[in-house]
């Protein structure tokens, strides 16, 4: 069953349709990689599953639940809208890691607050802020970090910092994990490290959406490719489809584009 | 004709309650223009438009006269205008009307200073707090508020050096205030009378003041350091 349905996004900048009709299904332990020249609307998609953007029509549901609808969405509260938000996880280009925190803290910090406002978190405090610190320890070790956690962002290379980042969003748990370009930040001899955890996670049975530039890497992790264009998705398929047997003009030339810089 | 030796205690004793008041209009300031301050910015901040007009109309005039005009108005205008002088006469009126004049004033300068700061932070550090399923107050304390305060502490350092200074014009509606009573020796006070040497010594004041606040603003820097 699909982890994830999206139904007909629109959504409008100023007046002008950004998404057009967005629609796809995901399921569950799929990687997505979504690919498409600048400006199509890539990052905009991402921001409407994050709750970034509002959508002026369609649907989300997560497994059987409508997470979001562009009817009813003026009715909801701040706090379901945060609940809804935490099916996913969202990797930003440019990290937005807290500057005042260090790795660990960038990963413990969501899940504190969170702690912080439940009842039973006085009783219990050591234990739950013990949990919470292992969690995020483990999941800096598994990004590689573990003699870097003490570490201060300014402190960290890009592809640290961005594997601080990541590790942030898995603590989370997100239902879905998607990342907008996470290496286009970065220096070129940087991208290979963050490739790399991603390509583990997507290892590790993780349902994730990436939207990416590079190509070889979306071939080799996605189950799944979308190219989007002005908007819109002009065709999706598996990655061998896609890569071998582009079916439309645009998509065609776009690869052919990739190839030539 | 007294010796300068004998002079001394006298000019020192005036000068220590002039500085006196002079300390009180500093603080008094501080206390009312850092909290006003954050009000004005928000309201110049607003997305109701009268609330944010009104709010930079008064930054613009406020930052576009003179705080001695304003202290002057302030002072004079109830009771020359409206026939009813709010202020009461002698010098506690004096120095609450100082005081409003210049939490006023300050808090101009300082809404703008914290505006700055405010739109300094990144919009991506308050939306990775909401992907992460952070509410607005909690991204506001944890996160936003102490990148601001480090952005801030520059700039307010500079006008909270320079309040000191300021409190001076304080003088012009008599407020007996640590240059007055220097001045006081000039035309004669306590039998002393034609000397200019205490308004000497009230500048030492002034920089022995200046001199220990700058060195705790630095310490303040410094502790937020740690961070870029
Ligand atoms: N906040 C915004 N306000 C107005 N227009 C926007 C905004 N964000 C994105 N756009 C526009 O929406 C279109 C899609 O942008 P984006 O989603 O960033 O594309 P991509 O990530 O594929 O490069 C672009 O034309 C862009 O200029
Ligand atoms: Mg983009």
């Amino acid at each position: 069953m699909a982890i994830l349905e999206v139904k007909g996004i629109n959504k409008t900048f100023d007046d002008t349709l950004v998404l057009k009709d967005i629609s796809f299904v995901l399921e569950e332990n799929q990687v997505l990689a979504i690919i498409g020249s600048s400006g199509g609307g890539k990052t905009t998609l991402l921001r409407c599953l994050n709750f970034l953007e509002t959508p002026e029509e369609g649907e989300m549901w997560i497994h059987d639940k409508k997470i979001f609808d562009g009817l009813e969405n003026k009715t909801l509260s701040e706090a379901q809208i945060r609940e809804n938000r935490l099916h996913f996880g969202l990797v930003f280009q440019s990290f937005n890691l807290f500057p005042q925190y260090t790795a660990l803290g960038n990963v413990m910090l969501a899940r504190q607050l969170e702690a912080k406002s439940k009842p039973d978190y006085g009783k219990n405090k050591k234990e739950i802020e013990a949990a919470i610190e292992k969690q995020a320890k483990e999941l800096l070790t598994q990004m590689g970090l573990e003699d870097r956690m003490d570490n201060y962002p300014h402190q960290l290379s890009g592809g640290q910092c961005q594997r601080v980042a990541i590790a942030r969003a898995l603590a989370m748990s997100p239902d879905i994990l998607c990342f907008d370009e996470p290496t286009s930040a970065l220096d070129p001899e940087l991208t290979g490290e963050v490739l790399r955890v991603i390509k583990e996670l997507s290892e590790r049975d993780n349902t994730m959406i990436i939207v990416t530039h590079e190509m070889a890497f979306a071939r080799e992790v996605a189950d799944k490719i979308i190219f989007m264009d002005d908007g819109r998705i002009v065709e999706e398929g598996p990655p061998e489809q896609i890569f071998e047997n582009p079916k439309s003009e645009r998509l065609q030339e776009f690869l052919q584009s990739m190839i030539t810089v | 004709m007294q010796t300068f030796m004998e002079q001394l205690p006298t000019v020192i004793g005036a000068l220590n309650v002039g500085f006196l008041q002079t300390l009180k209009l500093f603080v008094v300031t501080l206390l009312g223009a850092v909290p006003l301050g954050l009000i004005i910015a928000f309201g110049a901040m607003s997305k109701v438009k009268i609330l944010k007009v009104l709010c930079r109309g008064l930054i613009w005039i406020i930052r576009g006269t003179p705080l001695m005009i304003q202290l002057l108005i302030i002072y004079f205008f109830p009771g020359l205008v409206l026939a009813n002088n709010v202020w009461g006469g002698g010098e506690t009126g004096r120095f609450i009307a100082a005081c409003v004049a210049f939490i006023v004033n300050y808090a101009c300068y300082f809404a703008e200073i914290y505006r700055g700061g405010i739109q300094s932070v990144p919009v991506g550090q308050e939306e990775a707090g909401m992907v992460l399923g952070m509410t607005r107050r909690q991204i506001f304390f944890n996160v936003t508020l102490l990148q601001m305060i480090k952005r801030i502490v520059p700039p307010m350092s500079n006008e909270i050096l320079t309040l000191v200074k300021d409190t001076s014009l304080a003088r012009i509606i008599a407020m007996q205030e640590i240059i007055w009573a220097g001045q006081a020796f000039m035309k004669g006070s306590q039998g002393i009378s034609g000397a200019i040497w205490p308004l000497f010594f009230t500048a030492i004041y002034y920089l022995i003041f200046n001199g220990i606040l700058t060195v705790l603003l630095r310490k303040l820097e410094e502790k937020l350091e740690f961070f870029q």
